[in-house]
């Protein structure tokens, strides 16, 4: 149950999508997700699953993969989908049941509106299963430099960030191992109502804070042992460069961008 | 001897369907003997762990069975947690399940699950925490103030206070310092005497096993190599090294000496049982 949570899961690979730098591929989110919100007609739409099935292609990663990624919101697709299918208020009515009603306008909007989500999310998906989280944080510090200048911790954060999402799987394993044992005591997580389930997971959750903090502690001594004293004058061992594909394909993002711009402009 | 677990045909498969499957137990048979002291030794990645999880119904069986007293413990999967009050598991670093405020209310959450109350449950705490050397005096105490080897003492109190008829023990001493390693030991050899009941103890080390089981099962990548009484599975010493494990520091000691030319039989695996054969061999007159 717990090992199905694909959240910034990382497939390894040594595709031009694997292999752009982490900066080109969040900027390239950064366009992707505008454009997503500029594109109004249909060949806008179809402009942008096209980029995405492109990029897909390139990076390998397996179409069932990217569907996996949408199950956890699946729920927040369906609602916002029922939502202005029945909700949009519109000139022609294609079906009226009580205060039921679905309107042509509401079907369009009901299409587009799950597209939209399903598109988002399968594009910055693409992006964590091409890139390591590791040189994600990386990109996200160097692209955030800039705010040092108005006192933002940017390395701190960054850092953060990255022990994060380190140690989610550890405490993922680690959840389960003191299911596990408490299950060995007899500890019952499925029957009850809802207040029994909650008191239920007092035995899982006091371990797990414990064991978190002492994690926590130790990593805290482990880092000052180095000493790692934050990021004032610390150098990196892989130093992010742009190459010749990044600038290609930050060209290719910004076209799109302004095809979708136009394309809007026209309505279509 | 009644057998009172049997594990038949056991086979457990993670990841079906996915490029990691992967079998972690494969067609595994063995019975377990009432009052019996077995020891599982195996590499790591023998699928040890997987197998004793199988034992009290924590993860359920790809193929195959595990019989409790005769009867499939999934017959009815709903009855589960019978199987687990009965088959005590403790894992390995038990120490880090504890999360009640005191030792007391900590050991009486096994029993507690069970239904147990009043009197019951407190002659059920008071036993399994004496058994493991728990004073009174810190039963009120938080667990989080104890000693390493004291937090490990209460988590196998914990399981001892459901009064299981199996238990199964995963690595108990791993971590611990030689004393508190052998004080522990002792303990559970104290558990085994009084109370005659199973025990299952899983090691990396093979002196824990040797000086403690009766009966001995040596797996080996999701299979089991062979099992026997420890003279019966030491005497096969050349065959456990080869398999990539240890065999007990007596026993190195002894195939060492058979090997510079000195008539003795290297499947000893106690100090006591080399020395006689030693003290036999002056007797005749050889020279070492």
């Amino acid at each position: 149950m717990l090992k199905d949570i694909t959240l910034g899961q990382y497939f390894p690979g040594t595709t031009v999508a694997h292999k752009l730098d982490p900066r080109t591929k969040i900027l390239l989110v950064v366009l992707y997700i505008v454009a997503l919100f500029c594109a109004k007609g249909i060949v806008g739409y179809a402009l942008m699953a096209l980029c995405l099935a492109v990029c897909v292609r390139i990076s390998k990663v397996g179409i069932k993969q990217l569907v996996r990624g949408l199950k956890p919101v699946l729920f927040i697709i369906i609602f916002t989908g029922l939502l202005n299918l029945f909700f949009v208020p519109g000139e022609t009515y294609l079906f009226e049941w009580g205060f039921l009603r679905i309107s042509l306008e509401g079907l369009r909007n009901a299409i587009f509106m799950v597209l939209r989500i399903m598109l988002l999310i399968m594009g910055t998906f693409l992006m964590t299963y091409t890139t390591s989280p590791i040189s994600l944080t990386d990109g996200l510090e160097r692209l955030m430099n800039g705010l040092k200048r108005f006192r933002v911790p940017v390395h701190e954060l960054a850092m953060m960030m990255s022990i994060a999402l380190r140690f989610i799987p550890t405490l993922i394993e680690e959840t389960d191992k003191i299911m596990s044992a408490q299950k060995a005591r007899g500890a019952d997580f499925e029957s009850g109502n809802i207040i029994q389930k909650a008191k239920a997971l007092i035995p899982i959750l006091v371990p797990l804070f414990i064991s978190a903090f002492r994690r926590a502690d130790e990593l805290a001594t482990a880092m000052e042992c180095r000493c790692y004293h934050g990021g004032e004058g610390r150098t990196k061992l892989h130093v992010l460069k742009y190459e010749r594909r990044d600038y290609i394909a930050l060209t290719i993002g910004v076209l799109v961008l302004a095809a979708v711009l136009v394309l809007r402009y026209f309505g279509i | 001897m009644e057998p009172i677990l049997q594990i038949k045909n056991l086979t457990h498969t993670y990841g079906v369907g996915t490029p990691f499957q992967r079998s972690a137990v494969e067609d595994m048979s063995f019975d377990v003997y009432e009052g019996e002291f077995l020891g599982i030794i195996g590499h790591t990645g023998s699928g040890k762990s997987t197998l004793i999880q199988h034992l009290n119904g924590l993860l359920k069986p790809t193929a195959g069975q595990v019989l409790l007293g005769g009867r499939d413990i999934w017959a009815d999967p709903k009855k589960i947690r019978d199987v687990r009050f009965r088959v005590g598991l403790v894992f390995q670093y038990p120490e880090y399940q504890l999360f009640e405020e005191t030792v007391y209310k900590d050991i009486a959450f096994g029993p507690t699950n069970q239904g147990k109350t009043g009197d019951e449950l407190d002659r059920c705490v008071r036993e399994a925490a004496r058994l493991v050397g728990i004073r009174d005096d810190q039963l009120d105490k938080s667990p989080f103030e104890l000693s390493g080897g004291q937090k490990r003492r209460v988590a196998l109190a914990g399981v001892l206070a459901m009064e299981p008829e199996v238990l199964v023990l995963d690595e108990p001493t791993a971590g611990l310092d030689p004393a508190g390693r052998e004080n522990l030991m002792a303990n559970i050899r104290d558990y085994h005497r009084n109370k005659h009941k199973t025990i299952i103890l899983v090691s990396h080390s093979m002196d824990e096993i040797a000086q403690n089981v009766d009966r001995i099962l040596v797996l080996k990548s999701a299979h089991v190599l062979m099992s026997g009484a420890p003279a019966e599975v030491f005497a096969r010493a050349e065959e456990l090294l080869t398999a990539g494990l240890d065999v007990p520091q007596v026993t190195r000691i002894a195939m060492t000496l058979k090997a510079r030319g000195l008539d003795i039989d290297p499947a000893v695996y106690t100090v006591e049982a080399l020395e006689k054969q030693l003290q036999a061999l002056r007797k005749d007159g050889a020279v070492c």
